[in-house]
């Protein structure tokens, strides 16, 4: 790009250097907790105090840190000693993530925007006094002045729209751009015409502000669009893509992406499975909530098939890899997405419906404003002025600020309350919604298990029961040691506390052996819902039941959708018995339980064969298609990166209290777009007839166009 | 109105200064964090120099 329009920028070297760094010794981390100015000097103290680290720099905008230090430096310890500071922190990819480069296309914008106000405003001044007297030379004068300013600044602010138009020129298809251009190509070239004659009309000043307002509206469309890119980003980011391969005994971490078929790898508790295989060594149960939507773990034993995304809690496992890539059972389901996508590309926002009513009918009636005026006065420069007037009056300046300016102001509102807009046009589609489908584990529920009937137990077995669950890892374990600690009670003694991955605990108490674990292991009979059974060697097993809490705000959420007439569903992977409690407890009233992946989007597409239009809420990769088929769809952040991938906005917070909200402001948004493009029309009503009868001046053009962007904006401010 | 031959450029080259300036801080990447820039004028650190 040519920067000869900025000879200041030369002499800063200073910040060339610093751009033009190596990366391989940077490390992005992103710090969301993040909000004030004795953050930014706690995490750079604690950062700087490590010896491996030359510099860091904490942004406090994007919430993130940019450390840089050797090129061998371990990510860990920072991450560590940022937690003892305080500040929870994860790893961002930089390959997958600019995270120190910043905006490009942003800064473009904004350049051609500070040229194009410049000469505008230039330009302006210089025109006030033409409209206010100036005549003969002095006229002259200013108005050849205004055409050396305006000349370069539009041939270079106007850049992108030129491009544009070409494009569009060239695959003979008509977009907001090309009457835009015809305009100011009309209006340059009928004013230099006019300006070489000493005429008394020049429309410089318009073609100016034109360009000023429309490079305004694409700013702050371009701002919204890349500040939840880089918020989607960091979300993908969060994924690390590592597994842990055996090769001849040794471990070695590599990329997943690296990874072969028949590989082993191995998965420590708590890890994802990367890819598709054959579990070879180890016994573990398995989460496969994301996948299916069960919230019950699965008991994994050597020769059972493992699918890519489940997660292992017990023991360590090794695995045989039978399919990666792009051949696991979760690019399939990213294909399923793909198809399920092309439907909503049909559809058209309410710019794109007003550009194609607002494009052909400009150009026809500059036309017929031509050759009217052509036929009735035989004058092709009075006639080719007037066209000019009417293209410039009704270029749409007001149009091109319409939607960016709500669209800015909504998702900006939206982001506050802790939802990400991901897509141009969610906020027009969520705005249309009549029906809401919801996922249970992980977006009604927090997937989260929590004890149910802590009250019929004993304090003794309570006790006994803690020192069992105590030391293990297991989700249900963990929940159970939170509940009995905060009942005040201490753990039994026990001796010979032994884990068998899988299964379950036991030790010995006072001689008797006590177990916790598994029903199948304990011998108990196993209840229809989540629960372990622990066994004192004497009576029956008891079972501790477990149900998955609800989500915050969830209930609200859903009351308040309910009353605002929207119908709800519910839809799950789960059993029976589990979607009934939860649809219970909500009061949903329509519900299907073990419900296939491929049946959730053929759920959601039936629905909207039927007329209706569906926004999706789901998490898991058994709801990527849903979410893809879906008018409109919303994701946790909690979710996969396929489900998020998929959806068009994603719910930052926990509370699922802004779904309600979210479509509330969707509701207002879209008003306000479609009384932004009345005020355009009412506009253009009141100032084409003028244009079209020869009566208006650039004095008037300029006044029409200023105050109906103005009117547009402080419309979509209302929103706040 | 010979003063207009004088008064135009002045003009004209301040604001051109103006945009000059503007063009500069955006090339070194001085509006890349706006939040944390407020907050660290507050701070009691010698902190010299932007980045990005």
């Amino acid at each position: 790009m040519a920067m000869s329009a900025c000879p200041a920028c030369d002499a800063a070297p200073l910040a060339q250097t610093l751009a033009t760094q190596p990366q391989s010794n940077q490390i992005a981390l992103s710090v969301p907790d993040l909000h004030c100015g004795l953050c930014i000097s706690k995490v750079e103290t604690a950062l700087k105090a490590l010896p491996q680290v030359t510099d860091a720099r904490v942004n406090l905008t994007q919430k993130r840190a940019v450390v840089t230090g050797a090129a061998d430096m371990p990510i860990a310890p920072l991450i560590q000693a940022l937690a003892q500071a305080g500040y929870p922190a994860h790893e961002l990819d930089l390959t997958s993530l600019s995270a120190t480069q910043t905006d490009k296309a942003g800064k473009d914008i904004l350049m051609r925007l500070a040229v194009a106000f410049f000469a505008s405003m230039n330009v302006m001044m210089l025109s006030i006094a033409v409209w206010s007297g100036a005549s003969d030379a002095t006229r002259d004068l200013f108005h050849w002045i205004s055409a050396i300013i305006a000349v370069p600044a539009i041939a270079f602010a106007g850049k992108p729209f030129f491009l544009n138009a070409l494009k569009a020129f060239r695959t003979r298809q008509l977009n907001m751009d090309v009457p835009i251009v015809l305009a100011i190509l009309l209006a340059m070239g009928t004013s230099l015409w006019e300006v070489s004659l000493s005429g008394h009309h020049a429309y410089f000043d318009a073609a100016l502000t034109l360009i000023t307002f429309l490079l305004a509206g694409r700013y702050l469309d371009h701002r919204t669009r890349s500040a939840a890119r880089s918020a989607a980003q960091e979300l993908a980011a969060l994924d690390v893509p590592r597994a842990m391969l055996i090769k001849n005994g040794t471990h070695t971490s590599v990329p997943t992406a690296s990874l072969q078929v028949n590989d082993h790898i191995q998965v420590a508790a708590g890890g994802r499975i990367p890819v598709d295989g054959i579990l070879i060594e180890g016994i573990s149960e398995l989460d496969r909530s994301l996948l299916t939507g069960e919230t019950q773990p699965v008991l994994a034993t050597t020769g059972m098939a493992l699918s890519a995304g489940e997660v292992n809690l017990t023991g360590p496992i090794t695995l045989r890899a039978t399919a990666v890539g792009k051949d696991t059972s979760l690019h399939q389901m990213a294909d399923l997405v793909a198809i399920a996508e092309s439907g909503r590309a049909n559809y058209t926002s309410l710019a794109d419906k007003a550009a194609k009513l607002y494009a052909p009918g400009v150009h026809i009636l500059a036309g017929l404003a031509f050759a009217g005026w052509f036929i009735a006065t035989r004058d092709t420069r009075t006639a080719l002025n007037i066209a000019a007037a009417v293209l410039i009056i009704t270029c749409p300046c007001a149009l091109g600020l319409a939607v960016p300016a709500v669209t800015t102001a909504a998702s900006g509102r939206l982001f506050r309350k802790g939802l990400l807009v991901k897509n141009a046009t969610a906020l027009e589609r969520l705005a249309q919604i009549d029906t809401v489908v919801f996922d249970k584990t992980g977006t009604l529920t927090e997937g989260r298990p929590e004890v149910q009937n802590l009250n019929a137990f004993h304090d003794n077995a309570l006790r006994i029961a803690l020192a069992l669950a105590h030391g293990s890892s297991h989700p249900l374990s963990k929940a159970l040691t939170t509940a009995i600690q905060a009942k005040g009670l201490k753990p039994a003694p026990l001796r010979n506390v032994t884990e068998t991955a899988g299964q379950g605990i036991s030790a010995d108490w006072l001689g008797t052996t006590v177990r916790l674990g598994r029903a199948d292991w304990i011998g108990a009979t196993p209840f229809d819902q989540t629960a372990v059974y622990l066994d004192l060697g004497q009576d029956m097993p008891q079972a501790f039941l477990f149900q998955d809490n609800l989500r915050q705000g969830a209930q609200g959420a859903i009351a308040e959708l309910q009353s605002q007439g929207l119908n709800l569903h519910l839809l799950s992977g789960d059993t029976e018995a589990a979607v009934a409690r939860t649809s219970k407890r909500l009061g949903l009233a329509q519900w299907q339980s073990s419900v296939l992946p491929q049946d959730k989007a053929a759920y959601v597409q039936a629905l909207q064969d039927q007329g209706h239009k569906v926004l999706m809420v789901g998490d898991g990769l058994n709801d990527t298609g849903a979410l893809a088929a879906a008018h409109a769809s919303i994701s946790p952040a909690s979710a996969l990166d396929a489900a998020r991938v998929a959806s068009d906005m994603v719910l930052l917070g926990a509370d699922l209290g802004s779904i309600p909200q979210a479509w509330r402001t969707a509701k207002t948004a879209t008003r306000r777009i479609r009384e932004n493009f009345q005020i355009a029309t009412l506009y253009n009503v009141i100032a084409v007839p003028l244009a079209i009868a020869g009566l208006a001046t650039p004095l008037i053009a300029a006044l029409a166009m200023s105050s109906s962007s103005i009117t547009v904006s402080l419309n979509a401010l209302r929103l706040k | 109105m010979t003063i207009l031959s004088y008064l135009i450029p002045i003009s004209l080259l301040l604001g051109g200064a103006g945009l000059a300036a503007f063009l500069y801080t955006l090339k070194s990447d001085q509006y890349d964090d706006p939040d944390g820039n407020a907050q660290r004028i507050l701070a009691p650190d010698y902190d010299e120099k932007p980045k990005a």
